[in-house]
């Protein structure tokens, strides 16, 4: 399985970013094989629809999940339109998010929350 | 002739300037007209009073993606600036709120799976008071949730006629709204109040008018003793005082019942007569 988990840095040991659309890193884990690779974001200085280039850019990486903090309107239309999953991270770094999925700890987003929240 | 009136910041008497001084010119000419420009809130209808003669809808061309046709190639998505469309594997959708309707996903589609629809975003209203059988007035009205005013100023701006004298009242600020509104004015008027958020963002205004190259002068609203914060500055900039209109509590109780104040306020009148007249000097009408 392959999960995305928005980040701050470009490690496993970096803080989580709550916000999604403007996130610096999209941090893609394959549970499998235990390998990560960081992804910069550049849709971060978007004028306009962040979330939709970023909701794009995870999809093209064939994830399954995504776990990050909020997540608006539009980026969430677009990653139910491939059914990927998104969950609520609550740990402070990236890998301890990956621990609290495995461990069946983090609850599922099933409503986007408020356009422009990471502004 | 197209006098614009704006003020960069808000509340400052915009629309009782533009709205008495439409009623205060078309006692004198034939052909006056008041523009509301303010789509967003457009209040100035509020004291001119008019019965809606004829109404017209303003529209916005959007993309439609033919899903039979697309083959999810993504180039539209890619050159769009606006991330007005997502195309991913198993699904393409337009966010049409996010499309500025620069039609280059037309001609990015390579098989031609994209057409234009058009969405209704406001409308256009016109008619004329009873009581100021001289004065045309119009106003547009933006949809509540549209993300921009200014398709329905561009289609507000149609209704201007060369022949008449245009009164065009801004909406508040500086941004696209306002500078759509503003340009190919003939003068601007910039109302001001005397306070220091008055002066940060009249400077602004400013800037933006010597910038598009239209002639202006300013007017100070809810004059009182702070005057000398916008007289300094005006001197200094070598810009015209058209003149100034004290502060009362009168004006503003009249102003919140939605009443008109030329001709009813003999102070208001008085001052208003004066600007009139420095105008008139200015543009000959």
């Amino acid at each position: 399985m392959k999960l995305c988990i928005t980040s701050t840095g470009n490690t496993l040991e970096s803080t989580f970013e709550q916000r999604f659309g403007r996130c610096p890193y999209f941090i893609i884990y394959d549970t499998d094989s235990k390998e990560f690779d960081a992804i910069e974001n550049t849709n971060g200085d978007s004028a306009h629809g962040a979330g939709i280039g970023s909701a794009q850019e995870v999809v093209s990486k064939n994830i399954n999940v995504l776990i990050s903090g909020s997540i608006g309107p539009n980026a969430k239309q677009v990653l139910d339109g491939e059914n990927i999953k998104v969950y609520k991270g609550t740990g402070s770094t990236v890998l301890e998010n990956i621990e609290l999925f495995e461990k069946n700890e983090l609850s599922e987003i099933t409503q986007a929350g408020k356009p422009h929240q990471g502004m | 002739m197209n006098i614009s009136i704006l003020s960069g910041k808000g509340g400052t008497g915009k629309t009782t300037i533009s709205t008495n001084l439409s009623i205060f010119l078309s006692e004198n000419h034939k052909n006056v007209s008041y523009f509301d420009f303010d789509v967003e809130e457009p209040n100035g209808f509020i004291f001119l009073k008019p019965g809606i003669e004829t109404e017209k809808k303003v529209f916005k061309k959007v993309p439609k993606i033919d899903k039979e046709l697309c083959t999810n190639c993504g180039e539209c998505s890619k050159l769009c600036k606006f991330n007005a469309i997502s195309i991913t594997p198993n699904n393409s959708t337009v966010f049409e709120k996010l499309c500025h309707d620069c039609g280059l996903c037309y001609i990015a589609c390579p098989v031609q799976a994209i057409s234009e629809i058009l969405r209704e975003i406001g409308k256009i209203e016109s008619g004329k008071s009873k009581d100021i059988p001289n004065l045309n007035a119009f106003r547009g009205v933006l949809n509540i949730g549209e993300p921009s005013g200014v398709p329905v100023i561009s289609a507000l701006k149609k209704f201007l006629d060369v022949n008449s004298i245009n009164i065009l009242d801004a909406p508040p600020g500086s941004s696209c709204s306002v500078i759509n509104t503003v340009e190919d004015s003939d003068y601007s008027i910039l109302v001001t109040e005397p306070t220091k958020f008055g002066l940060h963002d009249l400077k602004i205004a400013v800037e933006v008018l010597r910038y598009l190259n239209i002639p202006f002068g300013v007017l100070i609203n809810k004059s009182d003793e702070f005057d000398f914060i916008i007289e300094n500055y005006c001197e200094n900039e070598k810009i015209d005082i058209l003149g100034k209109i004290p502060f009362s509590r009168n004006i503003a109780n009249k102003y919140s019942k939605g009443d008109i104040l030329i001709n009813s306020d003999v102070e208001f009148t008085k001052h208003l007569r004066d600007i009139a007249s420095e105008l008139e000097k200015r543009l000959i009408l």
